[in-house]
Order: C-alpha cells, then sequence, then structure tokens
C-alpha cells in the first residue's frame, strides 16, 4: 500500500485576490493566488484547493482567469469551488485549467447536477463538498448538512447524504465540520470516521486544523485519504513540509 | 508537430499546458483533424471518464484509423484511458477496445481489502503512488525509480504480455501503470498533473524517437 495521503492547501479567493480570516470575518489581503500557489507546489503540496468567496456575480468571472494563470504554471490538481451553480459552471472551470471542481449548495437544491456533471465530464472532476454540523432533535443527534457557508439547515443527514452523493457519481468528498471549522480543535474525527466508512469514493477531512498532530488523526483515526487546511499554512504557523515530515514520522504514507 | 488528439472526452488543457512548458518550442496542436494526426511527428492520446463513452466519441469522429496508424508508425503516447483504450477489452460496460495490445482492464476490487490504517480501499485509486520501473526505456530518462505520480481510475491493465510491462504500482495489488512496446509508451496515471515527475516524462517523450 503505497499510495500517499494527501496534503491540500486551501486559498480562499475574492475578487482576484487571495484572502485570510477568521471564520470568514476580517478578511485580510493574503496576496496573488498565482504566486501563493506556486509558493505550495514548490513546499510540496498535494493538490490546492481554491474556494471562491466572491459575494458580487459581477466578479466571478475573475476566479477563470486566475486558474487559466495557476494552471499555466503548477502542475498539479486543482481543485475549485465556490458558486458552482450549473454544469455550465462546471464546464467553464474546467475548461479554465481546474481538475475537480466542488459542488456545495447548488447539489441540495438540484441532487441532480453531480449525476449530470459527472456522467458528463466524469466522476474524477466531481467533488461534493458538504458542510455538517452536529445537531440534536429530541433525544438523539445526528450530523446535519449545512448550505450557504453554514446559514441554513437542511434537515438532511450527513452520512446519508455523503451515500447518495458517491452514488450519484462524485468521485470525491469533501467534508467540512462546522462545529470545528475556524477553532483550531482538530477535525471532528467522529463525523469524518462515520463518513470514510460508509462511502468508497476518497474523503477530505477538512474544518478545524490547529497543528499537525491534527493532520496525523484525521488520516489515522478518522480514515481521511487527504487533509485541508489554511490557516495554518497561510499564517506560516507550519510549511508543507513540515507537515509531510510530521506525518511521515507517524508512519503516514506521504509523497516528498 | 506534436498532436493532441482530442475526441469530446473531457479538459485537455492541462496535457497542452504541460507539452507547452516541456517543450516551448514545438508546435502543440489538440486536434480532432486525421490529417493532422498523420502529419504529427509524436502522438498524444489522452482520455478521461469512462472507457465506453471514450470509445463510442472516437469512433464518432471517425479517429479510430487514425489512432491506430499513429500506433503503428510513430512514438504514441496513451495517458489514463488513453492506456486502457489500446487493449483487447474492458470491464468497464464490457466494451471492446482498440485491441493494438493484448490484455484486459478490470475494475478494483475493494470488498474487504483495508489499507495500513485498517480503513476501507478507497475506489477511484485517486493521489499520488509510487512507480516502479520495470525495465529501462528513455521514457524514464531522468526520472527515479519509484518516484511517485497522480492517479486517478477506477479499473485497471491486467496485462497479458508481461513483455509490454514497463513499470507497475501496488494499490491492495500490483497492477501495471505503464507499457512500452516499439514506438508505443502508455501510462495510467497523468503525467501532466505530476509535477517535475510527470513534466520530466512528457520531456523525454518529446525527445523520443523510434
Amino acid at each position: 500500500m503505497s499510495l500517499a495521503k494527501r496534503i491540500i492547501p486551501c486559498l480562499d479567493v475574492t475578487d482576484g485576490r487571495v484572502v485570510k480570516g477568521i471564520n470568514f470575518l476580517d478578511l485580510k489581503d493574503a496576496g496573488d493566488p498565482v504566486e501563493i500557489a506556486k509558493k505550495y507546489n514548490e513546499q510540496g503540496a498535494d493538490e490546492l484547493a481554491f474556494l471562491d468567496i466572491t459575494a458580487s456575480s459581477d466578479n466571478r468571472g475573475l476566479i477563470l482567469h486566475i486558474i487559466e494563470s495557476v494552471a499555466k504554471e503548477v502542475f498539479i490538481p486543482l481543485t475549485v469551488g465556490g458558486g458552482v451553480r450549473t454544469p455550465e459552471d462546471v464546464r467553464n472551470l474546467l475548461n479554465a485549467g481546474a481538475d475537480k471542481v466542488s459542488i456545495n449548495t447548488s447539489a441540495i437544491v438540484n441532487p441532480d447536477i453531480v449525476y449530470q456533471t459527472s456522467s458528463r465530464f466524469g466522476s474524477q472532476c466531481i467533488v461534493v463538498a458538504i458542510d455538517a454540523k452536529l445537531t440534536v432533535a429530541g433525544d438523539k443527534s445526528f450530523w446535519q448538512v449545512f448550505t450557504h457557508g453554514g446559514r441554513n439547515a437542511t434537515g438532511l443527514d450527513a452520512i446519508e447524504w455523503a451515500e447518495k452523493m458517491a452514488a450519484l457519481g462524485a468521485g470525491e468528498l469533501l467534508i467540512t465540520s462546522m462545529d470545528r471549522d475556524g477553532t483550531k480543535k482538530g477535525f471532528d474525527l467522529e463525523l469524518i470516521k462515520a463518513i470514510s466508512d460508509k462511502v468508497d469514493v476518497p474523503i477530505i477531512a477538512s474544518g478545524g486544523v490547529g497543528d499537525l498532530q491534527h493532520l496525523v488523526d484525521g488520516v489515522k483515526i478518522g480514515g481521511a485519504d487527504a487533509v485541508l487546511a489554511a490557516s495554518i499554512f497561510h499564517f506560516g504557523e507550519y510549511t508543507i513540509n513540515e507537515a509531510k515530515t510530521f506525518m511521515k514520522s507517524n508512519y503516514i504514507e506521504i509523497r516528498q | 508537430m506534436i498532436a493532441i488528439i482530442d475526441y469530446g472526452m473531457g479538459n485537455l488543457k492541462s496535457v497542452f499546458n504541460a507539452f507547452k512548458l516541456a517543450a516551448p518550442e514545438a508546435d502543440i496542436k489538440v486536434t480532432s483533424n486525421p490529417t493532422d494526426i498523420k502529419n504529427a511527428r509524436h502522438v498524444v492520446f489522452p482520455g478521461q471518464g469512462a472507457m465506453p463513452d471514450c470509445i463510442r466519441e472516437l469512433d464518432q469522429r471517425n479517429l479510430r484509423a487514425s489512432v491506430i496508424g499513429a500506433a503503428e508508425t510513430k512514438p504514441f503516447l496513451g495517458i489514463c484511458i488513453g492506456l486502457q483504450m489500446l487493449f483487447d477489452k474492458s470491464e468497464e460496460g464490457n466494451v471492446a477496445g482498440l485491441g493494438l495490445l493484448n490484455g484486459t482492464v478490470k475494475r478494483f476490487n475493494n470488498q474487504n481489502t483495508k489499507d495500513e490504517n485498517g480503513h476501507k480501499l478507497k475506489i477511484p485509486h485517486m493521489g499520488w503512488n509510487e512507480v516502479s520501473q520495470t525495465n529501462h526505456h528513455p521514457l524514464w530518462r531522468n526520472i527515479n525509480n519509484h518516484d511517485r505520480f497522480y492517479f486517478v481510475h477506477s479499473y485497471y491493465l491486467e496485462s497479458k504480455d508481461e513483455n509490454i510491462v514497463s513499470a507497475e504500482t501496488l494499490y491492495s495489488q500490483k497492477f501495471c501503470c505503464a507499457v512500452a512496446k516499439d514506438n508505443i509508451f502508455a501510462v495510467q496515471f497523468h503525467p501532466e498533473k505530476s509535477s517535475s515527475a510527470g513534466l520530466q516524462l512528457i520531456k523525454n517523450f518529446v525527445q523520443w524517437s523510434v
């Protein structure tokens, strides 16, 4: 078994720039997306994720130019998400150079988009992003799926939803714990493990990474195939290479 | 001219970009024109999605003869489904391939298969895995044995001819991830997404003469 677990830095992009902030508040300009993508690539990132958080529809096209520029210089898989609504959006991102497109809210509005896009473009390029939050209902609790960046509850059970998305053709699932996002307390390992045990497709764990042990736990306990983090890399606390060295010292296969 | 064959399956931008970087002086063309393929010095045969769709789209564009012609005569690089289609048949949709090489494309089986941490084996096989070279070939020049390349696939090749195996990878089982025969070289992984090792392989292909 020598498939490496992947480390994926996530870049939040708005109006053509990478921004960083805590819980989407107090956003600060963090630089040029192409330069940052190149830097992470040089540090050994296995993949890059771009999340377009542009609010106004006027500037949504900018992400296409960014992906086009990055794809000319960085030859590792690029995943792009945020505001993807139609098969046309998916097509435009793929044509710009994205290798995978992540779909979140629009899969809930219209689950068929996952089937349509995966059968048209291949499962390998369709990632479904699931934002989940532990919810108490009566005397039992479940992980509930939320949309619109965690604002709207859907009533859907995240584990069942994950199985449905994989069945409709998602090639990979990006699981974010809303409870942990921005807390630096580590992934919600129970959530990650519950989904990873149920579905056949690879799982990217996201939300809550505060130190390198959290990345190890995501893989070893959560069963994640890839770990996604933003702030620990953006704020320079750790480099990708340090993360890999630490994972390797914990007997996790990584790419060096 | 280097022709990258476009038969409407998936995005060839990454392949084009990688060739552009690896061979800045070369004339690189993404094309579905049989004349281009005939005139090309090197031919690249990529593939994404499901093999039955790939075969259907190839035939709809009347490109089967061009692909076979190129594979028989000039430096030819198959990538991903572009490798799988060269063989006799695939379990994916139970479809016949182009039959240029002997072998069957099969689905990974993850029933009762665990990874090293005791977790379920995932399908597709997605990510960076080690490529163990099993013979010397000009396309492995300046690439270390066991270097990692980026894979994403649910089906793998079971070759009937050991002599064509050029590299193997382990994913619950050993499988053939690169084949070489005469002027054909084909890989299951994506060199265009495999960073420096992948770009080196593309450079080697561009410089390869047979």
